[in-house]
């Protein structure tokens, strides 16, 4: 296991600044730095204050990565970046970092994409991912259906989301109840308390006439509109809001859509395997219920802990290490930061 | 790792031998705050500073892709390894903030793997400095929206007033209550006729050799490295969340 390469990760696509180091699929360190504090009166992320969020925490983030691990950047064998997709002026923090590391101990740089990241992090605690198999990445920023049929070369886009990320109705159905951003884990919590049958919230692109064009799409502006009309004819009426009841009932109907459609991309591309990831994977509700309709068709499901489906640098590490174990050439050193990196492109 | 460069032996001797009269560090120099990406390298003795490779590239739109191979480029240019650096020097701004943090990432990243101190100046005066003739004269950069980033400098290259950003008019009215004869910078040439005084050509951006010198004096005197706080001058575009809007008419 020691003579497997040693990989350095930087995520910085959003308000985290993540640096993971792994050996091969084992997790060695992960430290994360976050500015979501500094965002949340503004009900979202802030560009620039994510920028300078990373500007400032990139270094101390690596000291405590380093640390963590107990080896010194002229131990590492590579450095890997999120190249995109993500908020343009924070990748390109990360990028100038990791170049920056990468011309000073003189090694190789690779340029990834975050997405292809979320569904390599997977290794680190279940090992090697047979391929082909089916993501489903939701998270604030993504909605992302593909088939990975060569996670080191290019995987398939089945379908995206057509309006909001399904990590965004989740911040505004929070706003709307009252709850914290980021809203997920607020939702969650209260949904425990709920009925997730109380209220028939509307499950977007699932009709017939729906699926024939966005049979692996999502939409849930839809949902989200359709949520806060039932609250505010209620606040109209002068009755209290069962907010237990509205997280569970909408909960419900999001996983009900990203779990009906992952499954159907498995079976009709007769794939075994579905592996989920982005932060709202690290909703409770998502986890069960994929386990529970999965297993009825023979379908495994590979979903990592908490910690490392929301964005973090172990993620770009663990892709990093399967570029490297896969023998795919290092980027070039004028790589740039791509906010709207194509899933087809894995690494730059 | 071992580099064996005659750079790296200077380097590590080089604040004792510093009493002996041969003092040199080999100096890695950073701007990105205008449309301008340089990476410079110097090395700095007792008694001077001397340029002994230089790369700059104008374009706005590529500092991420532009600074680190032209550090490569520099290095390559002088046969030097990272390793040799004896500190580096980095343009802290003011600038736009995506392009003005390449540099700061960069330097403070490097700094970071080589254990070498990091010093910031302030990138106006890498202009205002070698521009200094005698007299004092305005330097302005190009901040986009109809603004400049600005600051004053008296005939020796000092610092009077700034940096600040804002329109050129106001910029105009404090320069000349200051005496300014001229100005400088692109955000000179770009707003001259706001500005209404006559420019000087040179330095357009900052020069890789001025960041240097300013900093020189912490370099021979081995002063602990810096955090590069870059000089935004203007908060984050941001507004706090208002009420939501209700869906029913
Ligand atoms: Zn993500």
């Amino acid at each position: 296991m020691a003579d497997e390469p040693l990989i350095l990760g930087i995520e910085t696509s959003c308000d985290e600044t993540g640096v993971g180091i792994v050996r091969g699929h084992t997790l060695l360190a992960d430290a994360l730095a976050s500015s979501v504090d500094q965002h949340a009166r503004f009900g979202g992320v802030v560009p620039e204050v994510a920028s300078r969020a990373h500007l400032e925490a990139i270094v101390p983030t690596m000291e405590r990565a380093l640390t963590e691990a107990g080896v010194t950047l002229a131990d590492i064998d590579a450095i890997a970046v999120t190249a995109g997709p993500g908020l343009a002026g924070a990748l390109l923090v990360g990028v100038a970092a990791a170049k920056g590391y990468a011309v000073a101990a003189e090694k190789p740089v690779y340029g990834v994409n975050h997405l292809a990241a979320h569904v390599a992090v997977d290794t680190l605690e279940h090992g090697p991912l047979p391929e082909p198999a089916i993501a489903l990445l939701v998270s604030g920023g993504h909605s992302s259906l593909l088939l990975v049929d060569d996670l080191a070369r290019g995987v398939t886009p089945l379908g995206a989301t057509i309006d909001d990320a399904a990590g965004e109705a989740f911040d505004k159905i929070a706003r709307l109840l009252g709850l914290p951003f980021p809203g997920g884990p607020y939702i969650d919590r209260e949904a425990r308390a709920g009925d997730p049958a109380a209220i028939a919230f509307p499950r977007g692109l699932t009709a017939a006439k729906d699926l024939a064009a966005h049979r692996y799409d999502f939409s849930f502006s839809g949902l989200k509109t359709a949520v806060a009309r039932w609250v505010e004819a209620r606040q109209r009426a002068g009755e209290p809001v069962p907010v237990a009841d509205v997280a569970a009932s909408f909960q419900e109907a999001v996983c009900d859509v990203l779990v009906g459609k992952a499954l159907d991309a498995c079976r009709t591309s007769g794939v075994e395997t579905l592996v989920i990831g982005g932060g709202v994977a690290a909703n409770s509700r998502l986890r069960a219920m994929a386990e529970q309709r999965a297993a009825r068709h023979g379908i495994r499901v590979r979903v990592p802990r908490p910690g490392l489906c929301t964005d973090n640098g172990a993620m770009v590490a663990a892709l990093g290490a399967h570029l490297v174990a896969s023998g795919v050439a290092p980027s070039r050193l004028d790589l740039p930061a791509d906010s709207a990196m194509p899933l087809t492109t894995v690494s730059v | 790792m071992a580099s064996a460069g005659a750079f790296a032996r200077q380097g590590v001797t080089g604040r004792r031998a510093g009493r002996l009269g041969w003092f040199t560090v080999l100096v890695l120099v950073v701007d990105s705050s205008t449309p301008a990406v340089t990476a410079a390298l110097v090395e700095v003795t007792v008694s001077g500073v001397t340029t002994r490779a230089y790369r700059c590239t104008v374009d706005a739109r590529a500092h991420g892709e532009l600074l680190a191979p032209q550090v490569d480029a520099v290095l390559a240019d002088v046969g030097a390894r990272p390793a040799d650096l004896g500190a580096i020097v980095a343009g802290l701004g003011p600038g736009p903030f995506t392009g003005l943090r390449v540099g700061l990432v960069t330097a403070a990243t490097m700094g970071q793997v080589l254990g070498v101190p990091t010093y910031g100046v302030c990138s106006l005066d890498a202009i205002g400095y070698p521009a200094a003739a005698g007299e004092p004269v305005l330097v302005a950069s190009d901040a986009r929206r109809r603004e400049i980033y600005w600051a004053v400098y008296d005939g020796a290259g000092q610092r009077l007033v700034g940096p600040e950003v804002g329109v050129p008019t106001a910029a105009a009215e404090r320069a000349r209550a200051l005496a300014v004869t001229a100005a400088v910078g692109d955000g000179a040439h770009r707003y001259a006729d706001a500005l209404g005084l006559p420019l000087r050509p040179e330095p357009q951006y900052p020069d890789g050799n001025a960041l240097a010198a300013l900093a020189a004096e912490r370099i021979r005197a081995g002063a602990p490295g810096e955090a590069l706080t870059p000089l935004y001058l203007r908060r984050p575009d941001a507004v706090a969340a208002t009420a939501r809007k209700p869906v029913l008419p």
